[in-house]
């Protein structure tokens, strides 16, 4: 039994976030807050001023390339929960391009930095994908032991060949003609005010790399063959379809996607290299995809979701007793109930549907 | 109890007040979809009732809930005149109903003594019950010709054997009432018939037997009293003696149809495939396909007869580019290449030839796209689905549409997924991709399994129109019946090689059938011993 598009793709995800917030509602309350309240400051710090768009937006950046890397490697059956690594080595690629030469304009080193945080970060995603495609090394355990050693591999070249001259492991800040226009200089120059906040170009970016991602998937023989792998591998060897292939291709282009978010994070904001460069964003990915379903839409939508959770959840620690662990139990809330409870939520409502939705005559036919 | 109680019942045989089943006003939804409506049927003891149908009739699902799988949401149930409530299947064992299901449920690893008595042990202690069941276990060797060896693994037994250990497994839980769910689809003519001698046994014994198939002739040869089930409902119960294959199809399907294939004598013309020493090792390092030749000409049928798992999915998935093997196969004279080095699946589509999968779930078809997605499937990167970067999607949705209209795929929407099309449906689907291609070579793997009458007929004159017009088609199908009307030249295959060819004018059933064996010596007086013995060396052979 189906049910309708938009009752699968708006409907049961609105229920599912509306069920994890109410359990959150209750976390809340247990540690004596008003959870009212709490929603309320929630709201307020993340869209409430220029300010809170601000910040929301710049996290939702960093969760639109991640969701879009998981996405992808999703259409495939391909569960690349590498993300924070291929992030991590994404700003390393970014990094190296931004330090590399004195960058007169930033239009002239965001394409390079752009292919330096995709080749890295597909490059990162190309060794599990070379495993799982030839030697059936399990891409979930790959992908995930990669994100250790990224990690290790970047607090090494912080401590040794990038280190620059202090006691912080970071590198050198970026030469300024790397710096992205952030929100505020472009609602300046058309007389709006907007507070300042991280949020730059990328964003922008970020959508691109949505209506590419949708382009790829429904409109291009790859997408075409990358969905069909991920429904059956065998029917995709009867089409001729090489799984090797495929699996490369479909974990490059994840890879890829996951080192762009280096650009918003990396040269739009820190403007240097960080231990961490990533916070978490490329775990953060995983529910943005499970809960957009997959779809460059549903993951834009559900990246801002996030990036509001981020920065409201900030706000809340601010003002509240409420530790700003709360969002992680939000988000794992999001993830238990989009993806593990789906069938939970799913069953009543197609029971719904049949109930009251039945047309006489459109369901017998659909039957034959 | 044992079997001597069993015998000790004096009116078993005699006719009965009381129908051994009567089910009265059944009726089961899921969804929206009403897979029993009001079922009405009476079986009486000591008969062999058969119930027939097409696929998605409803036999299964009035089974599962004769035999407590699924509860049903209105109705009674009277066992022996008892009104009983079967909520599982231990209450259906407790009320004397024994199923063997299509698909075998026994442990591969255990012995047959051991499959007999798991779950029905009668205490703690293993060996009385194991002594108990080796003692039952001769004598019904004795009565009805159920030889098993009780001391074999199931793993090394052929499916004929597998087959009455399941029926071992009902008697020895005391069953009255067997229901048998397709149980010759497996088996060869000859072990199909040894089936057919058991039942009657067990018949004359006055035990009650439920034949669930969709094979007129089992019908016809087997069975006292037949039920016709379509679309969920019953729609007639008659005495066998008073009917006619012709009759029980057109209750089946609601039309007049067509029961053998009309087609004119094939005109063989240039040779278009010719396989020489063709060798596939699959999974496991095995070797399935074991030098076999082979040769197809332009404008006739070549029919691969065999047992399922001798060698002939490995043949077509070679023919079709998705496994390697090894030997020599020319295509208009031209050689192919095996080692897959540089063919695929594609390469042998632009080469002309085209491939309906024996399993359309598996590999014909991705059942979460839309008709029109897999239209284009294994031919998307053809020119006319095509424009520049980007796929045609309009292009592909009006190729669909057409091909939709020339099949009569229902219901005629292009954008219905896959998985919602009923299977015959689907197979058109797969059929008209594939023909509407012009190949050269058409390979074809079990066309008509999971189809309806109705369907079936269609394809069937679809696959000689193809070669009416000129065409070299490869059919593979476990089907013997099928085998007999559309093929031009018949192969059997056992145990990966070619065991002979025969006209079909020229051969029987039962030759094909001691050819399917190995047994290639169809003159003599054949046992049916020796035909599983070999089918189960056959088996047993794989390390």
């Amino acid at each position: 039994m189906t049910l309708p598009k938009w009752a699968d793709v708006v409907l049961i995800p609105l229920i599912n976030l509306l069920l994890a917030l109410f359990v959150s509602g209750l976390v809340v309350l247990m540690i004596g807050e008003d959870p009212i309240n709490a929603m309320k400051i929630m709201v307020n710090g993340a869209v409430g001023s220029t300010y809170g768009w601000g910040y929301t937006l710049f996290y939702a950046t960093n969760f639109i390339f991640t969701g879009l890397a998981v996405a992808v490697a999703f259409h495939a059956r391909l569960f690349n929960i590498g993300g924070e690594g291929q992030a991590q080595l994404g700003a390393l690629g970014v990094a190296l391009v931004c330090l590399a030469l004195p960058w007169p304009h930033w239009t002239l080193a965001l394409p390079f930095a752009i292919l330096g945080g995709a080749v890295f970060g597909a490059a990162w995603a190309a060794i599990p994908a070379y495993l799982q495609a030839r030697r059936g090394s399990h891409i979930v355990i790959t992908t995930i032991m990669f994100n250790f050693i990224a990690s290790a591999l970047l607090v090494y070249l912080l401590v040794s060949a990038l280190k620059a001259p202090g006691m912080a492991p970071e590198s050198a800040r970026f030469p300024e003609g790397t710096f992205l226009p952030n929100a505020r200089d472009v609602f300046g120059m058309i007389g709006v005010k907007f507070a300042r906040s991280p949020l730059n170009v990328s964003f922008l970016l970020g959508l691109v790399a949505c209506f590419l991602v949708w382009l790829l998937l429904w409109r291009t023989r790859l997408g075409y063959e990358i969905r069909a792998y991920g429904h059956s591998e065998p029917a995709a060897i009867y089409a001729g379809i090489s799984p090797f292939r495929i699996t490369m291709i479909t974990m490059l282009i994840s890879g890829a996607l996951a080192g762009l978010m280096a650009v918003n994070a990396v040269q739009g904001e820190a403007q240097r290299l960080l231990q961490d460069n990533v916070l978490g964003a490329g775990f953060v990915g995983i529910a943005v995809a499970l809960m957009g379903r997959s779809h460059p839409v549903g993951v834009l939508i559900a990246a801002v979701l996030f990036g509001a959770l981020y920065q409201g959840g900030a706000e809340l620690e601010f003002e509240t007793s409420v530790p700003r662990e709360m969002v992680l139990v939000i988000q794992a809330l999001v993830i238990l109930f989009t993806g593990a409870l789906d069938n939970m939520v799913r069953g009543p409502v197609t029971g719904a549907f049949l109930r009251f939705g039945r047309r006489p005559g459109a369901t017998t036919k659909a039957a034959e | 109890m044992s079997v001597d109680t069993q015998k000790g019942r004096p009116d078993a045989a005699a006719p009965a007040a009381h129908p051994a089943i009567e089910l009265k006003g059944i009726s089961k939804a899921f969804g929206p979809v009403q897979a029993n409506k009001d079922i009405a049927i009476r079986v009486m003891p000591g008969t062999i009732h058969g119930i027939i149908g097409e696929n998605g009739a409803g036999k299964s699902t009035l089974m599962s809930i004769l035999y407590g799988f699924y509860k049903a949401d209105a109705g009674e149930i009277f066992i022996a005149g008892q009104k009983t409530a079967i909520p599982d299947s231990q209450a259906a064992i407790a009320a004397g109903i024994g199923m063997v299901f299509q698909h075998f449920k026994l442990v591969e690893n255990f012995t047959v003594l051991e499959n007999v008595v798991l779950g029905a042990e009668d205490g703690a202690r293993l060996t009385p019950s194991l002594s108990k069941a080796r003692k039952l276990l001769t004598e019904l060797a004795a009565e009805y010709e159920l030889h098993v060896d009780p001391d074999a693994l199931i793993q090394d037994l052929g499916v004929g054997m597998q087959q009455r250990v399941e029926i071992l497994k009902a008697l020895y839980r005391q069953a009255d009432i067997l229901i048998l769910d397709e149980p010759t689809g497996v088996l060869t003519p000859a072990e199909a018939d040894h089936l057919f001698r058991i039942l009657e046994g067990l018949r004359r014994e006055g035990k009650t037997i439920i034949l669930i198939t969709h094979k007129l002739r089992e019908i016809m040869e087997v069975t006292d009293t037949v039920s016709v089930m379509r679309r969920g409902e019953m729609t007639a119960t008659v005495k066998t003696a008073e009917t006619s294959p012709e009759e029980l199809a057109e209750l089946m399907v609601g039309r007049k149809v067509l029961l053998q294939v009309d087609k004119a004598p094939a005109k063989p013309r240039e040779m278009v495939l010719n396989v020489e020493n063709l060798k596939v090792v699959g999974e496991k390092g095995v070797e399935r396909v074991k030098g076999i030749s082979l040769s197809v000409k332009a404008g006739e049928i070549l029919g691969i007869a065999g047992v399922a798992g001798n060698g002939q999915s490995e043949l077509l998935e070679v023919l079709g580019g998705i496994r390697n093997g090894t030997g020599r196969i020319t295509l208009n004279g031209e050689e192919i290449d095996l080692t897959g080095q540089n063919s695929d699946a594609r390469t042998r589509r632009a080469r002309g030839i085209a491939h309906v999968p024996e399993d359309r779930h598996r590999q014909g078809l991705i059942l979460d796209f839309h008709a029109w997605e897999n239209v284009g499937f294994g031919y998307h990167h053809d020119a006319k689905y095509n424009s520049g970067w980007l796929m045609d999607n309009e292009a592909l949705r009006r190729d669909t549409e057409a091909k939709i209209k020339k099949f009569d795929v229902r219901p005629p929407n292009a954008w219905q997924t896959a998985k919602n099309f009923s299977g015959g449906n689907q197979q058109k689907i797969v059929i008209a991709r594939e023909l509407e291609q012009n190949p050269d070579l058409l390979l074809v793997g079990q066309p008509t399994r999971g189809v309806d009458i109705g369907a079936i007929e269609f394809i069937h004159q679809q696959i000689v129109a193809l070669r009416d017009a000129g065409k070299a088609v490869l059919l593979v199908s476990v089907e013997l019946d099928e085998i007999m009307s559309l093929s031009d030249r018949i192969a059997v295959m056992f145990d990966g090689k070619i065991m002979g060819e025969r006209l079909p004018a020229e051969t029987s059933e039962r030759e094909l059938g001691l050819l399917m064996a190995g047994i290639t010596d169809t003159t003599r007086d054949v046992p049916v011993e020796e035909i599983e013995a070999n089918l189960a060396r056959k088996d047993g052979a794989t390390p």
